[in-house]
């Protein structure tokens, strides 16, 4: 398939995971402030820090609120990754390549893009926001189903889920920092019965809650990170996209599992066998904020090497075979 | 809800007749609307404008702040057309399409029709769509036009013209298609009562059509749409025209030329490409043979495509046929090259170069309609009754000043058809185009884009000054087979031209 429209559909996944990713946030977040007790812990600054984009916060809003972070984190189309400008890019990217995924596909992102937008208009998305996040996890999930049931799982699928599991991947390594982050402003709070509920709402944040329950019961910070960094077959957990995105990247280049014919495929490889052999005892020995900081520029790497292999611009070689000519 | 208070207002309407009754073509219909409960008709006009924004079937407006996107207006009362009135309409467009094919392979080589004196010389190489990087190319299978869409309009005589050509690859026909869908969902009784011929084939014909095209000996040939992108007007429809014909949808910077061959840029390297049906203007395509300054287009394209590599749709330089000068020619042209009268009119049309024709222009401006040469999209017009006499004299000065730029036609009274204005039934003027693809034969799309002024009096049916469209039903009452169809005059031309054309090549 065309590069442009490879890089088109890896993109569509990755804006339309990214967007789910910032409702699941600041959804809890929105949660966690219920239960502060007394307001106490108003703590916004986090989920802007694990973005990444706290200096344009900062130029633009100032304070950390609570209505200046979740207009930022959902509305703000100046925030190339608020909610609503993740969905316009997947939108555009959907839009270049309209003729490659379904129509069903394009009418999901379509009527997505057009809620969000809606409620940024009528300002009324923050009226009940717990259900505006549900109905934007939803129309995600639902645009993960569509794609999955109505598109030939070929080269371009197979280009949508690698975007959209090392999209995951990296986004539920910040929603695990986030606590990271929380922990540094309340030590004295470790170990008390609001951190259990600060630990319950990042595994609400993953939909992980009761598959956590289900495999691990009791609520503990090491068995958390087991189960986010680590799991095999929880979908949201980052051992599992990383081994989805590297099912998918072999199928598209058609190199076997294991070995390795470009730079993508060697970083992946490599991360996908570090998280195999990883232990958590190492993990927090080493720090778990410094381990994840590493995983994500990591996953950065492979996306770069993804990009050189299948999406640079190349010029063919004047003389030499080009590809595949028929006459 | 009746047709009793509509007033068809002197004008020829498409669905009701002078008596006031609905004509009987349009019966069925007729019958389903007035059955229909008060304000249903406006509840479906609502449903169809929700599934239009929701299939994002939108086009981008110029100038407007990105992600502007607009839909293009939809009225849900069709324009219906009789089988014995399409069956002419076909076979006018056979005759001018042909015939228009030999004029523009006859420009680019022989010229006879310039020795012969049928056209002036000068006006041929004033014209802006004429193309001298084209001169001696002998384009696949001998086919230039190999899409066009053709406006039509009718007259209070009742009588159908042509009003344009559009041999430079014209847009629209998503619409067709589109407007098609939505009303089998909002009128499924009234297509199980009337026998209405189906559109949806068009993009199979199309890519017969394109394939048809591949050079020599090249199985199984790599087509592909090229697309200015994704911010283009028309981007709705190349990708949906690339979708529905299932090959791919280009850009530019997804095409290189290499060593004499079209390749295009693949996640596995690089792959040849055989057909290029292009949606960029001739000045656009290629950087190398036109204008320098287009990033729209693949350098060195036309040397691969005069050396018979790859084939383009529509041929460069068909645009000299689109001078509303020459075009005031085609009756002419069809009589030199088929000796034959067309059987569609042109509206009658004043060459302002000729002087006895500018002296009239001049004298009866306030009651003309002045088109310049080279614009479209309703841009560089004067309609002369809706003009106060100070616009008509500044005219009056540019068309003195460059008559080869003018031409003159009378004011047409457009015909109408009901449409939902407010919630009743108002007539507004349609024209139509129909869409002709000319390959192994030519094919007419029973159909075509009905655009409707949807100003109140507007003439103007321009999407972007006001306008939408409708569905086009082309009735198959008297319907024939292509093989029923007999020896058609024109086809059989057709053939022995193309038989001409490619011994010629090989």
């Amino acid at each position: 398939m065309l590069s442009r429209v490879a890089d088109s559909i890896y993109w569509m996944s990755r804006y339309v995971e990214r967007a789910e990713n910032v409702a699941r946030f600041v959804d809890v977040n929105l949660n966690l402030m219920l239960d502060a007790p007394g307001g106490a812990g108003q703590q916004w600054q986090p989920l802007v820090a694990t973005t990444g984009d706290h200096e344009d916060f900062a130029k633009r809003f100032g304070k950390a609120t609570q209505h200046n972070v979740t207009q930022f984190l959902t509305f703000d189309r100046e925030n190339p990754n608020s909610i609503i400008s993740c969905l316009r890019a997947a939108r555009e990217s959907a839009r270049s390549v309209r003729e490659i995924i379904s129509s069903e596909m394009w009418l999901q992102l379509n009527k997505f893009y057009l809620q969000v937008n809606d409620a940024a208009e009528s300002g009324k998305g923050m009226e009940s926001p717990h259900d505006f996040f549900s109905s934007v996890k939803l129309s995600s999930h639902l645009f993960n189903g569509v794609t999955d049931a109505t598109m030939t799982h070929g080269e371009a699928w197979n280009f949508s889920r690698l975007g959209r599991k090392l999209e995951r991947a990296d986004k539920t390594s910040r929603i695990l920092d986030v606590k990271y982050f929380i922990l540094l402003r309340s030590a004295a709070e470790v170990g008390t019965a609001f951190d259990d509920v600060q630990w319950a709402a990042v595994l609400r944040s993953t939909s992980a809650f009761e598959m956590y329950r289900k495999r691990h019961g009791r609520i503990s910070p090491k068995g958390i990170a087991q189960f986010l960094l680590l799991d095999t077959e929880f979908p949201r957990a980052i051992r599992y996209c990383l081994e989805m995105a590297r099912r998918s990247l072999h199928a598209i280049s058609g190199t076997p599992l294991g070995s390795f014919k470009n730079n993508g495929e060697k970083q992946l490889g490599q991360l996908c066998s570090d998280l195999a052999y990883a232990h958590l005892d190492d993990i927090f020995a080493g720090g778990l904020h410094e381990y994840l900081d590493d995983l994500q520029t990591r996953i950065n790497l492979v996306g770069t090497g993804i990009f050189e292999t299948f999406f640079a611009r190349k010029v063919p070689v004047s003389g030499q075979p080009h590809g595949k000519a028929r006459s | 809800m009746t047709f009793e208070q509509y007033e068809t207002g002197g004008f020829f309407d498409e669905m009701i007749g002078e008596d006031g009754q609905p004509r009987s073509a349009a019966r069925p219909l007729a019958r389903n609307i007035l059955s229909l409960p008060p304000g249903e008709l406006v509840h479906r006009q609502q449903a169809a404008y929700r599934a239009l924004v929701q299939m994002g079937i939108t086009f981008n407006v110029y100038g407007a702040s990105a992600g502007v996107e607009k839909t293009l207006p939809f009225d849900l009362v069709p324009r219906i057309v009789p089988a014995s009135e399409w069956d002419r309409i076909e076979r006018g467009l056979r005759q001018r399409i042909f015939a228009l094919n030999i004029f523009i392979n006859d420009l680019y080589h022989d010229r006879k029709i310039i020795k012969d004196g049928v056209i002036p010389e000068h006006v041929i190489a004033s014209s802006k769509g004429f193309r001298p990087q084209c001169m001696g190319i002998k384009p696949p299978r001998g086919i230039w036009c190999h899409i066009t869409g053709t406006d039509l309009v009718r007259h209070r005589d009742g009588q159908i013209y042509v009003l344009e050509d559009n041999l430079r690859c014209p847009s629209g026909v998503s619409y067709v298609l589109e407007n098609r869908h939505l009303m089998k969902s909002l009128f499924p009784e009234v297509f199980a009562q009337s026998k209405i011929r189906p559109v949806s084939n068009y993009p199979i014909h199309l890519r017969d059509m394109l394939e048809f095209l591949a050079p020599d000996g090249v199985v199984g040939p790599r087509v592909v749409l090229l697309t200015p992108g994704v911010f283009n007007s028309a981007y709705f429809e190349h990708s949906f025209l690339a979708q529905q014909m299932g090959v791919e949808l280009v850009e530019g910077s997804d095409l290189v030329v290499s060593d004499g061959f079209v390749w295009m840029r693949t996640t596995q390297g690089f792959e040849r490409v055989d057909v290029i049906y292009r949606r960029i203007d001739d000045d656009f395509i290629d950087p190398e043979a036109f204008r320098a300054d287009s990033m729209l287009g693949v350098p060195g394209l036309m040397e691969v495509y005069k050396a018979g590599n790859v084939a383009l749709a529509n041929a460069p330089g068909t645009g000299v046929a689109d001078d509303k000068v020459v075009y005031a020619y085609v009756p002419r042209i069809i009589k030199y090259y088929l000796g034959e009268d067309a059987i569609l009119p042109n509206v009658p049309t004043y060459i302002c170069e000729e002087k006895k024709d500018l002296d009239y222009v001049l004298e009866h401006l306030p009651e003309l309609v002045v088109k310049a040469a080279h614009e479209s999209g309703g841009n560089g017009m004067l309609v002369g009754p809706h003009s106060t006499s100070e616009i008509c004299a500044e005219f009056a000065e540019r068309i003195k000043a460059n008559p080869r730029n003018y031409i003159a036609q009378p004011t047409l009274a457009l015909s109408r058809v009901p449409t939902l204005c407010n919630g009743a039934l108002e007539g507004r003027h349609v024209d139509l185009r129909p869409y002709i693809l000319y390959g192994k034969d030519i094919f007419v799309l029973p159909g075509g884009l009905t655009r409707v002024a949807l100003k109140k009096g507007s003439l103007v049916v321009n999407s972007s000054q006001g306008g939408g469209t409708k569905d086009t039903w082309v009735l198959a009452d008297n319907i024939l087979t292509e093989s029923d169809r007999g020896p058609e005059a024109v086809q059989m031309q057709t053939q022995t031209f193309n038989a001409q054309i490619q011994g010629e090549i090989s």
